[in-house]
């Protein structure tokens, strides 16, 4: 069809055009490889391995789902964590990922390729980097042109915010996530430009798939709506808008509505209202614009003034509807993690346990430039190039990047949202720069040798996207036929270039640079792009790839290896019975249910505040106190990770502050201050005794003096403060092989009355009991 | 194959009850010796024994017997005749059969060992007898901390246990270390060094036991292996891929109590004596691809030494094992080809690989040995020189269509000695290799077609 529709086969735009299409395709294809690749230093450098924390519980649902089938997946209850609550798997959880790897894992396993589950696992994210980059070149080929498409994929294959997320191995929601993202924006915008109701169902689609695979979906179902509402206030109002927003607000409710973590929530929570709200005001508007075409202007006056009347009244009882139901919920409707990013300081006052994450920290400026990069110096030189001219699309991406780059301030982990809208940016800032520095280069060239082909090249093949900007904001009318009709999306961009319009040319000349001066500044974006690639394939390899289970140290005599995490899990699965407690700081809960298969009292769902206080209470609790929560809780085992040997800055000590905060939210008698010796976090001999006491720090230096003979902390480089004490309540039963997870049983609890009478008459007789006897005072 | 199985038990008990006709006491030892080895948990003893035929008929085949304690435990029974004269003695091997006999006192086991040549009467015959046992030393105590060695027990008799009469015979018994904390003595009976000495007792009857039990320490690893599947892969593209699933526990005194780091890493000699972490495989020479994981990932404590001869790899369990600790671990590896898979005359393939368990100085319970053939192969067989459960599978592999079958050798109480070649013989065409990337060519050729086609197709109702 292509080349029936083309000028005749052999005339030289053809053949450049299929040139230039297979060149396209060929560099997407790298870009992809690109993706791909970078994302396996951590499996070259490492091992290929789930990384981190939340990954090991997607893992694990995975491996639940590969073994028992989707029923049993949306109905699974699992009992080996929050012991004794337990925890709904399929509804709490969004089921994209883990249905998406599941479902290539059986599509490999079906044609016989007997990849395990692991491995699916690990390389899922860096396939869908390889997708999402491609999802951008076409988000921004829509919106300015194949060639801003290209180098804003290109960007994003390696943009170091995202490589972060999606490393082989890092199987997180986001992994999917980022690429569903970018995908129903691309969807909207290509529905937005085409008004075709196709492609505005796939939005739909891809907005549920989006919905399953990542709570950060209420980033595009309020984005959206405020782009919808900012065409209708700009007066950019078109039945291709209509046709955008209106089916996939429907739509994709409903579908929402489906994934069991939303449900109701769909409709319920503040989150989703401005959608609402943002529906009803196009239908007003869309029902003016209606009747603005049926009626003569007189008429539509008097129509304004009586549709205007009860309109304010219905838009008052909704709005009182509205604001009695926000009001009748604890939380005006909205969820913890949302309001901390509507209010930074929320979750710091209220809820600890949010504000205790890392990645829920506001940023620092560093982390900006570690994480895009380069692309932050090129974003406004984008949004300006976004502003000539102003279309539908091109305002949407710059609505992206405002809202983005206000959520990415609140919290780190939404720099991850922020990253796509850069490279998107950047890659239309580096293109238009390059249309203009190579279009003068060409121009001058041409000049001088007078020749006529070259006017014609610089509008055929550098103007395409700016000419289609321009043609789609001409003759919009004329284009939506053209779409209707053509079925593929292709031949888009080639029509403009076959008639060249004589307002490009105008504008390309107006534009001519200099000679030399273009020659050095498109050196010098190459030096920034270059330097751009070094720094992401630096952050690749050597700041993002590590798995942080496995820790390595290079030494004079060759590289260490600190792989004690999964020494301790392997020795707890093969050594404990399989229905025994392990008690732990919430963080290591995944872990220790997907490695080591034991039932874990929390974990990094966080969903019961109480019962993570509960444990925080049980930490900074003296040990007796602490034996009889955990005996309470049936806890077998209680980890500890402690890195004051060799020096692993994470472990529980450097965390303990948030136990005792997070204990003492609900249980009021741990105070902070009671740990603090003059407002000061110190375990040395200054340390006040309640820290000395505590259980974490009892587990945690315990006969740690034996090492060295002084008991030097490496991580606080201090020497501890209590360094001979004795355990009455717990005993060690492991510890790894650098002191790095440090194992303890609960001691069984002695029969009270009568083996006291025992012990007493038989002290003389036996020296081994009354010697426990003695140890044990609280008998 | 199952026929040939049922030919051959067939076969065994027509053995059998021509054998049972021959009178046990034809026969009778002149002179016997016993040195059994307990310094590792695989015990071995070694009988030299002189047996002379005194009946009036040739003998062809003599009975070892073995007490019911050790007949569940006998990991193997080899036999030797010697020929010649000191300098020149020449090792036959002889042929060893488990056996029954109707008769036999308190559920005694037999072998039955044939002589090369029927032996007349009056002549003599030397044989050299070794059996290892497994699971025969019992630690006592059954718990022991950190701090204390292991100490076990061995049962047997102190005469050896024969449906003939002996006139005379001597026991030694080696035990790792001089600390020996009890022995049954039957005089004359004495303990010098490592060595216990049981005899030399005279003119024992037939069926004469004598219990004894040696209580002495014995921190050599404990390393069992509870269940050993090794999957050999034959990939007519030129390697055998190799991958050994172990189910390592320590088999000796359960630990109790606390583990603690600090003692373990400071005063190593006295501290989980009887514990091990360090293990050793031999693995074939011309090895490569190695690795060493479990289930959660690498481990990454090895270091392997390839030789012309044989490949070592020494590793390390992800913590050391004390009594009743147990570990699981992947060992996989390649090997070329060319080294293990052969043509035989009548045109079959045959694979020529080691049985057995790689590791040094472990029992393995229970080890199941598959291989897998390419796909398309047929008629598999196993030859192996002892008795083994055989059966077949199929198994999908890449891109498999009507399987690759697989033959499943299985074998309880297997130690270092199994370690012998075994052959696998089928007959397979070379042409199958190309069958998978013949598909793979067919499949992006359709999908280039099927993409050309939509382009060139215009599923528009009205043309333009």
């Amino acid at each position: 069809m292509a080349a029936l529709e083309s000028p005749l086969p052999g005339t030289p735009t053809a053949m450049r055009n299929a040139f230039g299409n297979v060149l396209s395709v060929l560099i997407l294809v790298l870009i992809g490889v690109l993706a791909f690749s970078i994302r396996l230093f951590s499996v070259i450098k490492y091992e290929s391995v789930i990384h981190e924390f939340d990954p090991y519980f997607n893992y694990r649902v995975t491996q639940f789902l590969s073994k028992n089938g989707i029923y049993e997946f949306w109905n699974w209850f699992d009992d080996r964590t929050w012991y004794p609550l337990g925890r709904v798997i399929g509804g709490t959880v969004y089921p994209g990922l883990t249905l998406t790897a599941g479902t290539i894992w059986w599509g490999l396993n079906s044609l016989n390729i007997p990849l395990s589950v692991e491995t699916v696992c690990v390389f899922t994210a860096p396939v869908f980097s390889a997708f999402a980059s491609w999802a951008t070149y076409l988000l921004t080929k829509e919106v300015k042109g194949s060639g801003a498409g290209l180098a804003a994929a290109a960007l994003l294959a390696m943009v170091p915010s995202y490589i972060s997320r999606s490393v082989a191995g890092s199987y997180d929601n986001e992994a999917v996530a980022i690429f569903a993202l970018i995908f129903t924006f691309y969807l909207y915008i290509k529905t937005l430009n085409t008004g075709s109701l196709f492609y505005a169902t796939l939005n739909a689609l891809a907005y549920f798939y989006m919905v399953c695979s990542w709570g950060g979906y209420t980033f595009i179902i309020n984005l959206i709506p405020m782009h919808v509402l900012l065409c209708i206030v700009t007066g950019r109002y078109s039945p291709r808008l209509y046709i955008a927003y209106a089916p996939l607000v429907v739509l994709g409710t409903l579908l929402a509505a489906l994934v069991p973590v939303v449900g109701f929530n769909a409709v319920l929570t503040s989150e989703h209202f401005a959608s609402f709200l943002v529906f009803i005001i196009i239908h007003v508007v869309a029902l003016v614009y209606y009747i603005k075409g049926i009626l003569s202007p007189k008429m539509f006056k008097v129509a304004v003034t009586l549709v205007v009347s009860i309109g304010m009244v219905v838009c008052f009882i909704v709005v009182a509807i509205l604001v009695a139901l926000v009001a009748s919920s604890p939380t005006g409707g909205w969820s913890g993690r949302s309001l901390s990013l509507l209010d930074p300081t929320y979750a710091s006052k209220y809820i600890p346990i949010i504000a205790s994450v890392s990645e829920h920290q506001p940023p620092t400026w560093p982390s900006y430039f570690m994480d895009i990069n380069v692309l932050a110096f090129l974003v406004p030189a984008g949004i300006i190039a976004c502003f000539s001219p102003l279309s539908d699309a091109s305002s949407f991406v710059v609505l992206y990047i405002v809202m983005s780059v206000y959520f990415s301030g609140v919290m780190v982990r939404l720099m991850l949202v922020l990253a796509p809208a850069a490279c998107i940016m950047s890659g239309i800032a580096l293109s238009q720069a390059f249309d203009v520095f190579t279009g003068s280069i060409k121009y001058q060239l041409g000049a001088t040798s007078n020749s006529t082909d070259d006017a014609e090249d610089n509008t055929s093949t550098n103007n395409a996207p700016k000419d289609d900007a321009a043609a789609s904001k001409t003759d919009k009318g004329e284009e939506i036929v053209k779409e209707r009709s053509s079925k593929k999306g292709k031949k888009k961009e080639r029509e403009p270039a076959d008639k060249p319009s004589v307002k490009a040319k105008i504008k390309k000349k107006a534009l001519v640079l200099p000679l030399e001066a273009s020659i050095v500044a498109l050196l010098l974006l190459i030096m920034l792009g270059a330097f751009y690639v070094i720094h992401c394939v630096w952050a690749a390899a050597e700041a993002y790839s590590a798995p942080s289970i496995v820790l390595t140290s290079q030494s004079r005599d060759g590289l260490h290896v600190f792989d004690d995490f999964r020494e301790s899990y392997a020795w707890l699965s093969h050594n404990t019975d399989v229905d025994d407690k392990v008690a732990s700081w919430w963080d290591y809960g995944y872990q220790t249910t997907a490695m080591a298969n034991r039932t874990v009292i929390v974990d990094n769902n966080t969903w019961n505040n109480t019962h993570i206080a509960t444990v925080g209470t049980a930490m900074s609790s003296p040990e007796k106190a602490a034996w009889e929560i955990f005996n309470s809780l049936d806890v077998k085992y209680v980890l500890v990770v402690f890195g004051g040997l060799i020096g692993y800055p994470s472990d529980d000590i450097n965390k303990f502050l948030w136990m005792v905060r997070i204990g003492g939210g609900v249980f009021p008698h741990i105070k902070e201050a009671d740990y603090l010796r003059d407002g000061q976090y110190r375990i040395d001999s200054e340390a006040t005794p309640t820290m000395l006491n505590s259980l974490m720090y009892k587990l945690s230096y315990y006969r740690f003096v034996e090492t060295d003979g002084k008991g030097y902390d490496r991580v606080r480089r201090t020497e501890i403060g209590k360094k001979h004490f004795k355990l009455t309540h717990f005993e060690e039963v492991f510890t790894s092989h650098h002191w790095m997870v440090r194992l303890y049983k609960l001691k069984p609890p002695r029969n009270r009355i009568r083996g006291k009478a025992k012990k007493l008459k038989s002290k003389t007789s036996s020296g081994l009991s009354s010697k426990s006897a003695k140890k044990n005072p609280w008998v | 194959m199952a026929a040939r199985i049922g030919i051959f038990f067939v076969f065994v008990a027509v053995l059998l009850s021509i054998s049972a006709f021959s009178s046990a006491q034809d026969l009778q030892i002149v002179n016997a010796e016993r040195r059994i080895d307990l310094s590792s948990h695989i015990v071995k003893a070694f009988l030299t024994l002189k047996v002379e035929n005194i009946g009036k008929d040739p003998a062809a085949e003599m009975l070892l017997a073995f007490p019911p304690t050790q007949i569940k435990n006998l990991a193997m029974v080899q036999a030797l005749a010697i020929t010649g004269k000191k300098k020149k003695k020449i090792y036959l091997p002889l042929d060893v059969k488990p056996t029954e006999q109707p008769d036999a006192p308190n559920d005694t086991g037999y072998y039955r060992v044939k002589f090369i040549s029927p032996l007349g009467p009056g002549e003599t015959v030397s044989l050299e007898v070794l059996y290892i046992l497994t699971h025969s030393l019992e630690p006592f105590p059954v718990e022991i901390t950190q701090s204390e060695s292991q100490l076990v027990y061995y049962h047997d008799s102190a005469v050896i246990l024969s449906p003939y009469h002996i006139k005379q015979q001597t026991t030694f018994v080696k035990t790792p270390t001089t600390r020996v904390e009890s022995f049954t003595s039957i005089e004359p009976a004495n303990r010098a060094g490592k060595e216990i000495k049981y005899g030399p007792y005279e003119n024992r009857a037939s069926y004469s036991y004598t219990p004894v039990i040696i209580h002495f320490e014995n921190n050599s690893p404990f390393a069992v292996v509870e269940e050993l599947v090794r999957e050999i892969e034959i990939s007519h593209w030129g390697s055998l891929q190799i991958t050994e699933n172990y189910r390592l526990t320590h088999g000796g005194a359960r630990h109790k109590g606390v583990f603690s780091r600090v003692d373990y890493q400071s005063k190593r000699s006295v501290s989980g004596a009887s514990s091990f972490n360090a293990l050793l495989a031999v693995l074939p020479p011309r090895v490569n691809s190695v690795y060493y994981r479990d289930n959660i990932g690498n481990i990454s404590t090895s270091h392997l030494r390839t030789g012309f001869r044989k490949s070592e790899l020494e590793f390390e369990p992800r913590y050391p094992l004390f009594g009743g600790w147990s570990a699981t671990f992947v060992i996989g590896y390649r090997v070329p080809l060319e080294d293990y898979l052969f043509e035989a005359s009548d045109g079959r393939r045959y694979l020529n690989f080691t049985f057995g368990c790689p590791l040094v100085e472990t029992i393995v319970n229970k080890l199941t040995l598959k291989v897998v053939l390419p796909e398309g192969s047929k008629d598999p067989s196993a030859v192996l020189p002892f008795t083994v459960n055989q059966e077949l599978e199929v198994k999908y592999s890449y891109l498999d269509i009507v399987g690759r079958t697989v033959v499943v050798l299985q074998k309880d109480n297997v130690v270092p000695t199994h370690n012998v070649p075994f052959q696998v013989y089928y007959t397979f065409k070379p042409i199958y290799m190309l069958a998978e990337p013949f598909m793979l060519v067919m499949a992006f050729f359709l999908v280039f077609v099927a993409s050309l086609a939509y382009v060139h197709i215009d599923l528009n109702i009205v043309k333009k």
